[in-house]
């Protein structure tokens, strides 16, 4: 068996992978969060508690009206999103001219809330959801195996992300988003409905983490604390890459993914931490963050 | 955090020191009679929740700073005076102190790295550092994962005051708090007090005005992670055990309730917001998870509507009706 710095290559490209697959999912959430916070101001604390409601219905989709995978990939977000519109609408809203904190704080109720009612329901193990049927067995790459439908999730995610990097940087709407991020009150002066971009903007971050939760409930099993400690990784993945940019958020995401999975081969007891531990560096050398812009 | 401070962030006069004090004397001494009604081992549990919270309010209400991760300070001097009073053989006193030591320790290198970004930032960076605590007293050999540190003897406080005792822990428990509270107050009324609301308030005036704005920042910090620490260091005692739990962020995040529900910037709050939660804790322990929904629902409710918390909404009561 040839080998890597004393690693089998077979361990050494399945943590790669198993890294880039978390990295996709580090991605899709910590966009959804900078696009949230870009225009709202807000930590969505409840980001993790949405990601887990996306999982979930998928469950629910299959379970009690017999829709699989790809349908849930577009109505999962659909429906998770409208409610994040609606706690938008009811709660969020009455924030926006108080200390940003406070926003934190109702999240931060809201995701217990979310998923105490989940625990409560269906306990701490995980459901199982199968793999939809055109994507199980896998390629024999020659040095490894891959699954297909974890090819399928990095591609996926890729596209999502760079199609919202696509939207906001090279679309009119992105530049009215862009605009708004910078001076609300001058877009709106020029006729654009200001609160409405909001309201849907968080729809659309919240849909993201939904589609993200989709996504990994063939990987992950369905359970109701699956984002709890995710999102926590995910704000200090948001801290390292600053979150002026979405190339940015991509970038890390994936880039942090590999780091995580590279730290499992060479010093498994680190692999907990050595997200946090890079924070903790790039807070040292550069507190923007990588891609942040100083403020 | 101004709407939320305002009740305190006015010049203190003379009137105020007196009633402060009043209610002061009648919360020592409602503390002190209660044992011989209530349940102890609450009254303690509550006592120490009532410190952290205070110590937690003290960054939040007058440096303006929120930081979800202070269940690291707690935990982590839980498990250095657990493993110092049973593996060292330590007496109480130097156990308590060695943990409060460590979260000392703690609180200057996470501050280091936190004050380097403001408001939601800091948050999130606390948030990260603690998790990062958390796993590292999950894998660490010395605080037993996920048994804990079971079994910590209490001792004897100064080779005189049998711990084990009931009562005399219990008073000790006390003046530990009541030591704790006045410290606090006394740093919110210093001059040293003043300056970080000012930093608060606008930090780049009180930078103009040639204050170093990241040590008045970072010495809080240090504080509360201190008396955070005190708090965890009696808990451990008290309950014999140092556990996960403590470490873990939902603590950190009931600790923000506890000072959110009772009034952040006041200075007796933290100490009603933790009477509240323990007792609802307490009260709820057999419902399970709707405990966690029960804590949400509160969040979600104070922030919302109830932005003072309980004290400050007295507080703000007894302003109109003294006009």
């Amino acid at each position: 068996m040839t080998e890597i710095f004393g690693v089998p290559t077979q361990a050494l490209f399945s943590q790669l992978l198993i890294g880039l697959i978390n990295g996709a999912f580090y991605a899709m959430l910590s966009l959804g969060l900078a696009v949230i916070f870009g225009l709202l101001n807000i930590i969505n604390f409840t980001h993790g508690a949405q990601y887990m409601m996306g999982a979930f219905c998928a469950y629910f989709l299959l379970q009690l009206a017999g829709l699989g995978y790809w349908w849930s990939l577009l109505l999962a977000p659909l429906a998770v999103g409208l409610i994040g519109i609606l706690i938008e609408r009811t709660m969020l809203a009455r924030l926006y001219k108080l200390d940003h904190l406070y926003g934190l704080l109702l999240t931060f109720g809201l995701a217990l809330i979310i998923q105490g009612v989940f625990r409560n329901q269906y306990g701490s193990s995980g459901l199982p959801y199968q793999i939809p049927e055109a994507l199980t067995g896998g390629i024999n790459l020659g040095f490894m195996f891959l699954p297909k439908y974890r090819a399928w999730v990095i591609v996926a995610s890729l596209i999502v992300c760079l199609a919202t990097w696509y939207v906001i940087e090279r679309t009119k709407l992105g530049s009215y988003l862009r605009a708004a991020t910078e001076n609300a009150t001058l877009v709106q002066a020029f006729g654009v409905s200001v609160p409405r971009m909001i309201t849907l903007t968080y729809g659309f971050g919240v849909a993201l983490a939904a589609l993200a939760g989709v996504m990994a409930a063939p990987i992950y099993q369905v359970s109701p604390l699956m984002g709890a400690d995710l999102i926590i990784v995910v704000f200090a993945v948001v801290v390292i890459g600053g979150m002026g940019s979405i190339l940015g958020s991509i970038v890390t995401g994936f880039g942090l993914g590999v780091v995580e999975g590279l730290t499992k081969v060479f010093y498994p007891e680190a692999s907990n931490t050595v997200i946090f531990i890079i924070m903790a560096i790039v807070l040292m050398i550069k507190p923007a963050g990588l891609f942040g812009r100083a403020r | 955090m101004a709407d939320a401070t305002n009740t305190l962030s006015a010049p203190v006069r003379g009137g105020d020191e007196r009633r402060t004090m009043i209610a002061f004397a009648v919360m020592v001494a409602i503390f002190a009679v209660a044992p011989s009604v209530v349940y102890q081992i609450f009254l303690m549990n509550v006592l120490c929740m009532a410190l952290f919270a205070c110590a937690f309010n003290l960054l939040i209400g007058f440096g303006g700073l929120l930081s979800f991760g202070h269940a690291m300070f707690l935990g982590m001097a839980g498990y250095v005076s657990a493993h110092a009073a049973k593996v060292w053989g330590l007496p109480p006193e130097l156990a308590i102190a060695s943990g409060t030591a460590a979260a000392a320790l703690l609180g200057v290198v996470v501050g280091l790295l936190a004050i380097r970004r403001q408001g939601i930032y800091f948050a999130m960076i606390t948030l990260a550092l603690a998790q990062m605590v958390y796993f590292f007293c999950l894998q660490a050999p010395f605080t037993h994962g996920e048994d804990g540190i079971q079994g910590v003897p209490r001792g004897k406080l100064f080779a005189v005051l049998d711990l084990n005792n009931i009562w005399v822990l219990y008073y000790v428990v006390l003046a530990i708090f009541v030591a704790g509270f006045l410290l606090i107050y006394r740093t919110v009324r210093s001059p040293f007090g003043q300056v970080l609301k000012a930093i608060r308030e606008n930090e780049p005036r009180a930078i103009s005005l040639g204050y170093d704005a990241d040590r008045y920042k970072l010495l809080a910090f240090v504080l509360s992670a201190t008396l955070s620490g005190l708090a965890g260091a009696t808990k451990a005692i008290v309950f014999q055990l140092a556990s996960l739990t403590d470490v873990h962020w939902s603590m950190s995040g009931e600790v923000v309730l506890m000072t959110l529900l009772g009034g952040m910037g006041t200075i007796f709050g933290p100490v009603v917001g933790a009477l509240v939660i323990v007792g609802l804790q307490n009260y709820l322990a057999g419902f399970g998870q709707w405990v966690t929904v029960i804590t949400g629902v509160i969040f979600v409710v104070c922030v919302l509507a109830f932005r003072r918390g309980i004290v400050g909404e007295i507080a703000a009561w007894w302003e109109r009706v003294k006009r």
